[in-house]
């Protein structure tokens, strides 16, 4: 039997908008999966610990201020410090487009920009989980 | 005079003939609603009207209740005040974009700030890195607040700042800077924005519990109604509360269930109502539905002025007014075929005209997608300009008043944030709605709500979901300069190297014995602004003495 696939919904740094953020734990968790929503301003470092701890398969970032670039590979960073690699760690947000490429680079799988449906997002988790879904 | 019975018998029949036309050529829906999902009759008629009282209901303009408008001509005699909201990187950059907007005919400044200002920390604050001057310009001491408002005349312009939280601290810095420019508080024009409640609620940058939260905002009420007469101590903001998703009625209710909750605080801190109550001021949200926005305007007017005179007391007809700024509707926005958000803006702008709107705020073609460029505000701004000088809805009062539909809807969003408002009394009021996350849910459930329809394609938004065209990314879009943090970082280590940090240190200990107390915080925040205290300072006593706001998590 295959088990659920569990998310953590973060919203790191200072940024206060989560519509965004509460509309796709919402659709993920409508989807089937597990979800645990963080609520606003957590450090990377708090994000990093929360998904160790429930043993996610998926941090979803989802920001709208700009301080991406800073607090997006920090995640990804962090992650690797504690030895863990199989994560899929993807954002979302008000993103220029020219910051994608590094972002990418830094080992955030996928951005979705403004519009995005939330479909498009439950599939890109489905086929893009690194860890096995068979107990 | 209407014969009603001839005339529901003649409304009947022509309805039995438009059903029977309607099995051949059917209606372009099984069900028309509005922006907020609410149901829209095919035609409107005076039997929607039928107990109509034009003085109950509607008076004339600048007279109870309100619902034409708060002032008897409205745009005849003074237009709207036309304020786009600005600021970015650091004061020197936004006080150019001021002076730029002000050149271009605005009429009024509205202040961003960036995040680590509106939640009280420094920009060398570890939680600062990466944030500082995204969003907003960013201001850590008076220093900044000089350089921000340089070569503005402070007696000409009315600013207005949006913050929450620190608002009495970025007040008393925009009080000691004005004194510097020889220009003396109860010359000063402007608003905080000051309402804490809907930060709890929608916006997220609040800082401390309720309790105090709400004691330094009626300590603003009481500083300003003695020494900043013109002052607006309050914008009581539905905006956010939209922008989060609420439907009109929501965004109706809510920010008025906020304003309760202000006005019983500052009568429980013994002021006295027709005091305070004139300076309260309001922010609403222009969506899409033009009229049932405009209806929302005029309801939320209706509602308020009944609220304050017979539940209140107040006696003061300026206590019964609700002016209120206006903003489009961000979310509206949409970053496929960003051109098209001009339209969009202009229908929204109009709306908050022919609403009755005190200043407005039209929003950029591009800020889907980033911080809006010199030229794409120009091009927001021309767009109230039009709307002013040559569409001719501002030429005549409340035009849209005596629609049948217009005032249907008005109707019908009063009657319903009336039952949200008897809901939200009836759970011991805002703070505790807020609490226990009630408000925050019926957000979210319309958030939601939002999202499947126009998944499902069941509401259409052109270039989104129908329409669509293959694109390329847009290209010259505003960027904030990276180094603005580090350039903060360095002006704040200077200033500490050269203020008298004695003074600073005891305007700091007076702050925190103030606040263990029950004085009012305006006049230790001022000491400590004018000693070149800083805003993370400040508000690090604050923080140590009141604690942080814990909010319930929930999606």
């Amino acid at each position: 039997m295959e088990r659920k696939i569990r998310v953590l919904v973060a919203k790191p740094g200072l940024d206060g908008h989560d519509r965004g953020a509460k509309v796709i734990a919402r659709s993920l968790r409508d989807a089937g999966m597990e979800v645990i929503y963080t609520g606003l301003r957590q450090t990377p470092e708090q994000i990093v610990n929360a998904a160790i701890q429930e043993d996610v398969d998926v941090i979803a970032l989802s920001i709208l201020s700009g301080a991406h670039n800073h607090l997006f590979p920090r995640v990804v960073e962090l992650l690797k410090e504690r030895g863990v690699d199989d994560i899929l760690v993807f954002g979302g947000g008000v993103i220029l487009e020219e910051d994608i490429p590094f972002l990418k680079s830094k080992g955030i799988a996928e951005i979705f920009g403004p519009g995005t449906p939330t479909s498009k997002t439950i599939e890109f988790i489905r086929e893009n989980l690194k860890r096995p879904l068979d107990r | 005079m209407t014969d009603f019975n001839k005339l529901e018998q003649d409304f009947d029949a022509w309805n039995t003939k438009v059903e029977k036309a309607n099995e051949k050529h059917p209606e372009r829906k099984k069900q028309f609603v509005t922006g907020s999902n609410a149901p829209i009759n095919r035609v409107y008629t005076p039997l929607d009207q039928k107990d109509f009282d034009y003085a109950k209901q509607l008076g004339f303009p600048g007279e109870f209740p309100f619902t034409r408008g708060v002032q008897p001509t409205m745009y005849r005699g003074r237009l709207w005040t036309m304020r786009q909201y600005a600021g970015f990187g650091t004061a020197e950059e936004s006080n150019k974009r001021y002076k730029y907007l002000l050149e271009q005919g605005q009429t009024g400044l509205s202040v961003a700030f960036d995040l680590p200002t509106q939640i009280g920390y420094d920009s060398d604050h570890p939680l600062s890195e990466g944030e500082v001057g995204k969003v907003g310009v960013a201001i850590d001491s008076l220093e900044d607040m000089e350089v921000l408002f340089d070569g503005i005349p402070l007696d000409r312009v009315s600013t207005s700042m949006t913050i929450n939280a620190p608002a009495s601290v970025l007040l008393a810095m925009y009080i000691a800077m004005a004194e510097k420019q020889g220009v003396s508080a109860e010359k000063l024009n402007g608003t905080i924005q000051n309402d804490i409640l809907k930060e709890y609620i929608a916006r997220g940058t609040y800082i401390f519990p309720p309790e105090p939260s709400m004691r330094l905002i009626t300590n603003t009420f009481e500083y300003c109604s003695k020494n900043v007469p013109n002052w607006n101590t309050i914008s009581i903001s539905g905006y956010h509360i939209r922008e989060a998703g609420a439907t009109a009625v929501q965004e109706v209710a809510f920010t008025l269930a906020d304003g309760i909750a202000y006005v019983e605080a500052a009568i429980k801190a013994d002021l006295d109502i027709d005091e305070f109550a004139p300076r309260l001021s309001f922010f609403f949200n222009s969506h899409n539905d033009l009229f049932e926005e405009v209806a929302k305007f005029r309801a939320a007017r209706r509602i308020w002025a009944y609220i304050m005179r017979e539940r209140f007391g107040a006696k003061n007809p300026k206590s019964w007014m609700l002016r209120f700024h206006t903003q489009t509707a961000g979310c509206t926005l949409t970053a496929q075929q960003p051109d098209n958000n001009i339209i969009r803006v202009t229908i929204q702008a109009l709306a908050a005209v022919l609403g009755g709107t005190q200043s407005l705020h039209t929003n950029s073609r591009d800020e889907a997608l980033a911080l809006p460029t010199e030229e794409a505000v120009r091009i927001a701004l021309r767009t109230q300009q039009i709307i002013a000088y040559e569409s001719g809805v501002a030429e005549t009062v409340d035009p849209l008043a005596g629609s049948y539909y217009i005032e249907s809807l008005t109707d019908r969003i009063e009657k319903e944030a009336l039952q949200y408002l008897k809901l939200i009394d009836d759970m011991g009021g805002a703070v505790r709605a807020i609490e226990q996350g009630y408000i925050q849910k019926e957000i979210q459930d319309s958030a939601y709500q939002w999202q499947m329809d126009v998944e499902k394609g069941e509401r259409i938004i052109v270039g989104l979901n129908k329409f669509q065209v293959e694109e390329n990314p847009p290209k010259g879009l505003l960027r904030v300069d990276p180094a603005v943090g580090e350039r903060q970082k360095e002006k704040l280590s200077a200033l500490r190297a050269r203020r008298n940090n004695t003074k600073v240190d005891s305007a700091l200990a007076s702050l925190r014995s103030a606040a263990k107390g029950t004085d009012n915080l305006m006049f230790p925040i001022l000491d400590a602004v004018r000693a070149y205290a800083t805003l993370g300072e400040i508000c690090g006593v604050l923080r140590e003495e009141f604690g942080e706001y814990q909010p319930n998590v929930m999606f």
